[in-house]
């Protein structure tokens, strides 16, 4: 029992870091109807930046937050600048773009920054708490989790902007007539989930260390958790995250092991989207032929 | 003055290429051969891509992991069961038809976006899968399986490099005679038609579950066969050559020589094969750098590829008033 227990908590840790991607998933997927391919070197690049200020020399805390700065604007640049030509062209062409972003930044970093493995400091102290239980960092990460998803909640509900941007996303054509810039609200959407990813860049890189390919396991299963939770719901995809980060570790630890981990995601995702393509939260939609 | 375009200047060019083709392991280093043999099971693996992608219209970032599978089957049955390298590669194809015909079934369900997320999941996950300690009695584990180089058959005066170019080069010439008489036709057809307008597609009586479950199983078929002819080829099979990046490399060498055109396949596959080779002396990441500048550089400006370049070309200088 006691052991379950570990392995459920340690899967919410885990599934925080899911759901802080699968919420910059959803910022996209909100903004533009596209799920972003290359998040997840989007992130690991951030994680880098970060990487660079701390060698530098600078406090944790400060290079936490001028990574999340510099990363909102990164994400907005590369809206404007390589997404926005293709904004209107068919799904094909966007995944292409999407994924010759992800292999540009993915060699931009190791052409950089090499590809040997470098670790990661935590901001959190290297002791267990909660009865050893959980681990400082594994309880820091879900605040910071409840944390991001708060912000997020008040700005889209309570600022004119997060209105704008939810206007935007809903309605483009009339948002228009009403004076919303409906182009700039979806590059802020882009430079969010650069943002956000960063934090889930910076939270995870402690775990599993700082390399160009850290994150294409936890992209997936950021993909898995933002379709379980609805790949249009903030909240839906924090509970889709920790749902996929607790199932994770327990099929890990009582089914198949840790070695079929990334098998197991993408037995999630196809069951996901065959069975409940909307996911748990998320609206079905109907369209007209 | 016989047109670019027309009929004898398609068949006046392929027999030129084929000429080349026969003569170039003549005159080229064996290492040289080796990469033009390797670049031609690329050209397979890239029209099985195509005939999905590119024709129709169903977006596969995980081609590789059914290039794995052709691979695999490949080097178990020479490994384990002695099979002639030659008997492996229909074996491979058929093996490949059964597995993309089931990963279409539930792929039929869905569409552009999410079939690329599943795919992508696919793609990532084939690694671990092939290291799977429950299947390493059969694929060797992380250290794979090595294989040994055929010898030229009947005495033919040819050492093994040039042996496996003209063996390959069979194979490429009957998979791309395949395809085109697949693709000319009402079944080509039918899939340019699902790819642009499923619903009216469907109207005029087009079976759309079956054909475009169909087609993910043609197209593994033709991955796979080139993903066996790939392991002869490089005789070793590894997990860890079988990773997200194959294929990407795939979906490059389709976006840069041209979505669903087969001459494209060629153009495609030497330029995944020898961009590496030339980039590779400036960083190891350099390759993949221009591999994603290629890839967006090609939807911004040439989305037909080096193919709807040259045909741009021939087509230009058809035009042009003929000389005094």
């Amino acid at each position: 029992m006691e052991a379950f227990l570990h392995q459920v908590l340690s899967g919410l840790a885990t599934g925080s870091i899911y759901a802080i991607v699968a919420l910059a998933l959803v910022m996209i997927y909100q903004a533009t109807h596209l799920v972003n391919f290359a998040q997840g070197e989007m992130a690991m690049f951030s994680t880098y930046l970060a990487w660079t200020m701390l060698d530098a020399g600078f406090p944790y805390w400060l290079a936490f937050a001028g990574t999340v700065a510099l990363s909102f604007v990164l994400g907005v640049a590369i809206e404007r600048i390589v997404i926005r030509p293709v904004e209107k062209a068919p799904v094909l062409a966007v995944v292409i773009v999407f994924i010759g972003l992800l292999v540009i930044l993915n060699s931009v970093a190791g052409w950089i920054y090499t590809y040997t493995i470098k670790s990661f400091p935590s901001p959190f102290p290297d002791r267990t708490i909660l009865g050893g239980y959980v681990s400082a960092h594994e309880l820091g990460v879900m605040a910071v989790t409840m944390g991001v998803l708060a912000l997020l909640f008040l700005f889209f509900r309570f600022t004119p902007l997060g209105l704008a941007m939810r206007a935007a996303a809903q309605n483009p054509v009339s948002s228009r007539l009403v004076g919303i810039r409906v182009g700039w609200m979806l590059a802020l959407g882009w430079g969010l989930a650069a943002a956000i990813g960063a934090v889930a860049g910076m939270l995870v890189a402690p775990i599993v260390f700082l390399d160009p390919n850290m994150m294409a396991g936890i992209l997936l299963y950021g993909f898995a958790a933002a379709l379980l939770g609805g790949i249009d719901n903030p909240a839906g995809a924090v509970v889709g995250g920790l749902a996929v980060g607790v199932l994770e570790n327990l099929s890990g630890a009582y089914l198949v092991g840790t070695e079929l981990k990334l098998t197991v995601a993408l037995v999630l995702i196809v069951g996901v989207l065959l069975v409940r393509p909307s996911g748990l939260f998320g609206r079905v939609v109907v369209s007209r032929v | 003055m016989a047109r670019l375009l027309g009929p004898d200047g398609r068949r006046v060019g392929l027999a030129l290429l084929l000429l080349a083709a026969c003569v170039l392991p003549f005159l080229l280093s064996s290492y040289r051969t080796f990469q033009l043999t390797s670049a031609l099971t690329y050209a397979i693996a890239l029209v099985g891509l195509n005939i999905l992608t590119g024709w129709n219209g169903q977006i596969s970032l995980g081609h590789g992991a059914f290039y794995a599978i052709g691979a695999y089957v490949a080097a178990i049955l020479m490994d384990r069961f002695g099979v002639p390298y030659w008997a492996t590669i229909p074996v491979a194809g058929f093996v490949c038809l059964g597995a993309g015909y089931l990963f279409g079934l539930p792929a039929l369900r869905l569409e552009g976006l999410y079939l690329a997320l599943a795919t992508f999941a696919l793609a990532l996950a084939t690694p671990q899968l092939l290291k799977w300690k429950h299947l390493e009695e059969w694929t060797g584990g992380v250290q794979g399986i090595v294989i040994l180089k055929p010898d030229a058959p009947f005495g033919l005066p040819l050492d093994q490099d040039q042996w496996l170019y003209f063996f390959t080069l069979a194979i490429t010439v009957l998979m791309f005679w395949l395809a085109r008489n697949l693709l000319a036709g009402r079944i080509g057809r039918a899939l340019v038609a699902i790819r642009e307008q499923p619903t009216a597609a469907e109207a005029m009586g087009v079976d759309i579950a079956f054909y475009k479950s169909m087609t993910f199983g043609v197209s593994a078929m033709f991955t796979g066969v080139a993903g066996a002819l790939g392991a002869i080829v490089i005789q070793f099979v590894a997990p860890d050559s079988f990773t997200l990046f194959l294929s990407i490399t795939l979906l490059v060498g389709i976006v840069v020589g041209g979505l669903a055109s087969l001459s494209g396949a060629i153009w495609g596959a030497l330029f995944i094969q020898f961009i590496p080779n030339v980039a590779d002396h400036i960083s190891k990441a350099a390759p993949w750098a221009i591999y994603g500048l290629f890839l967006i550089a090609c939807m911004y400006l040439m989305p037909t590829g080096v193919a709807g370049l040259l045909r741009a070309a021939a087509a230009r200088l058809d035009r042009a008033p003929p000389g005094p």
